[in-house]
């Protein structure tokens, strides 16, 4: 951890830079009550005044991690004002979605490794899913879940639904790369001596291929579970959820509360931090138990 | 039913031409490779027509590729008025501006030891993170109108630029620098011929990885307010109206921004990168 100086150095660098621009882009509003009240505002006035408004244009640092903490430890966590709560149906969504991605992403990569037609006619269209902006499909994916009545027949609501797909549609991609380099990692030497050993296509699968891939989705994995976070949060805003980070910022948006985004971002944030933690320790423990060298 | 019995047909009768293909002895010339996935394309268009129609499906649920095709073409200026609003304005805008910043700030960085060395792992970091969600705040800051969508884009494109772009400029060999220093060169001139050019591959690597990212911030930011026009808006008035068709045609032309976009990068990069082992393969 040599670089942890450094990187304590900027952002308390950016740490300080926030509070100027808080005191700068604040402090037109305090001019402004300034005037209307009739008074002079000397430098102190003008500091103390930009750090705590109702509706400033850039919350300072301390109030946004305020807002935090009281959204996650002041309310039930299963109230509807605890950021608790609306972290956990995002994190749900998220969860689902990533699962799916990830299967889906397994499992075409095997298709297209095993067979060329697929390969030549499938991969082109899957880099094309990527461009294709998905927010623009998202209120289509919500209506037709809803249509279909899928979350009915699965015994969920149809909102998780069309959120978790959403987000499996932007995690599948990068486990698709990643598994298809890894399945094609094992060197031709390898598979000559499986040949010569007389496995057939299925053992070369389980007993080289797939082990071989492992280092190959977990690095894919920790940018899916990323990714797959921005799908959920992304689901939420078209599909008018009242639930779930996503829906957090829409509802601080429309009421003027810009703290309450703020906090909602922080949130975010943080459950993506955390989310790749995740991936990283259950990589570190697979890897060992597979006996692999880092 | 018989429109559905005659989709699944074309559909074998395609896959058996792309096997077919794909196992040719010209399956790694180009047209081949082109050719296999516009018919796999094909096939899967013809299935879904012939799924609607021969099942029956209502078209609030899934319309036909006819219908989204005759939606296209009756609403030709609805659909330019909101791509030149959230495509060119608010995308590619914003695109630029971001890319543009984070290549100076990168050259900057680059100059500074203490600043590669911090800023880089929390670059990376929010990278990772869903900056889609500054949008609302970017809607307060700079209003309704694309403005404020292309300030969303910038800081989307920002750090994934950034972080190639830092990376790229540590990609010159230390012999290669060494030798400019034998021949006397300056900063700048080192910088200018030997580091800005071998770090075109990673800056067209962020570029591409932004160019998505452009679209979906701008359509995004469109949720949080926006003037009566743009493809998020429309899309999400369009659905409200179960107006499906118009909903799947602006998806298109939302794709086929997307992949040309992309499709223009790449190209652009072929054009700079030319020398690249990756480009010179094909």
């Amino acid at each position: 951890m040599r670089n942890a100086g450094a990187i304590l150095g900027v952002l308390l660098l950016i740490l300080v830079l926030w509070y100027l621009g808080t005191i700068w882009l604040n402090a037109a509003w305090v001019y402004d009550q300034a005037a209307r009240a009739g008074t002079e505002v000397g430098w102190r006035d003008l500091v103390f005044g930009t750090m705590a408004q109702e509706r400033p244009v850039l919350p300072p640092p301390h109030q946004v991690l305020g807002e935090l903490w009281q959204g996650v430890t002041s309310y039930a966590v299963t109230s509807k004002k605890s950021l608790v709560y609306h972290g956990y149906v995002t994190l749900t969504a998220t969860f689902w979605g990533f699962v799916l991605g990830t299967g889906l992403g397994i499992v075409m990569a095997m298709g297209i490794v095993r067979s060329r037609t697929l390969d030549l006619g499938l991969m082109p269209w899957a880099i094309i899913s990527q461009t294709v902006p998905i927010v623009a499909i998202a209120p289509m994916i919500v209506v037709l879940s809803n249509s279909l009545g899928l979350g009915d027949q699965l015994g969920v609501s149809n909102r998780l639904v069309s959120k978790t797909i959403i987000a499996a549609y932007l995690s599948y991609f990068p486990v698709l790369v990643g598994m298809i380099k890894g399945l094609r990692s094992p060197d031709p030497m390898q598979l000559d001596l499986l040949h010569t050993y007389g496995a057939s296509v299925g053992q070369g699968f389980a007993k080289l291929r797939l082990p071989a891939s492992v280092p190959y989705l977990f690095a894919s994995l920790k940018v899916g579970i990323a990714a797959s976070l921005v799908g959920a949060i992304v689901g939420e805003l078209p599909t008018g959820a009242v639930e779930g980070l996503g829906a957090r910022m829409l509802v601080g948006s429309q009421f003027g509360s810009p703290v309450m985004v703020w906090a909602a971002l922080f949130a975010a944030a943080i459950l993506a931090g955390v989310l790749i933690l995740v991936v990283r320790a259950i990589e570190s423990v697979v890897l060992q138990g597979m006996g692999v060298r880092s | 039913m018989s429109g559905l019995v005659a989709a699944i047909g074309f559909w074998l009768v395609a896959w058996a031409v792309n096997s077919a293909l794909a196992r040719s002895a010209w399956s790694r010339t180009r047209a081949v490779r082109i050719a296999i996935p516009v018919i796999f394309g094909l096939a899967v268009l013809v299935l879904w027509q012939g799924v609607v129609t021969g099942l029956g499906v209502p078209e609030v649920v899934l319309p036909a590729p006819t219908s989204i095709g005759a939606a296209i073409a009756g609403n030709l200026p609805v659909l330019w008025v909101d791509f030149v609003q959230t495509i060119l304005k608010g995308g590619l805008a914003g695109y630029l501006i971001g890319s543009a910043a984070a290549v100076l700030v990168a050259v900057l960085v680059d100059r500074v030891p203490f600043l590669k060395r911090g800023l880089l792992p929390i670059g990376n970091f929010v990278a990772a993170l869903p900056i889609v969600g500054i949008a609302p705040i970017m809607v307060m800051w700079f209003g309704f109108d694309w403005q404020s969508k292309a300030a969303v884009v910038v800081v989307m494109v920002f750090f994934p630029v950034l972080v190639n772009m830092v990376a790229g400029l540590e990609a010159s060999e230390r012999m290669q620098r060494d030798l400019m220093a034998t021949w006397g060169a300056s900063y700048g001139q080192t910088l200018l011929r030997l580091r800005l050019p071998a770090a075109m591959p990673f800056l067209f690597n962020g570029l591409k990885i932004a160019s998505t990212l452009a679209l979906i911030g701008a359509i995004v930011a469109e949720n949080f307010g926006s003037p009566t026009l743009g493809m998020g808006f429309r899309i999400s008035t369009a659905v409200g109206q179960l107006a499906l068709p118009l909903v799947w045609a602006e998806i298109a032309v939302a794709a086929v921004a997307g992949s040309t976009f992309y499709g223009l990068v790449a190209l652009v990069e072929r054009g700079v990168t030319f020398w690249h082992p990756s480009q010179r393969a094909t």
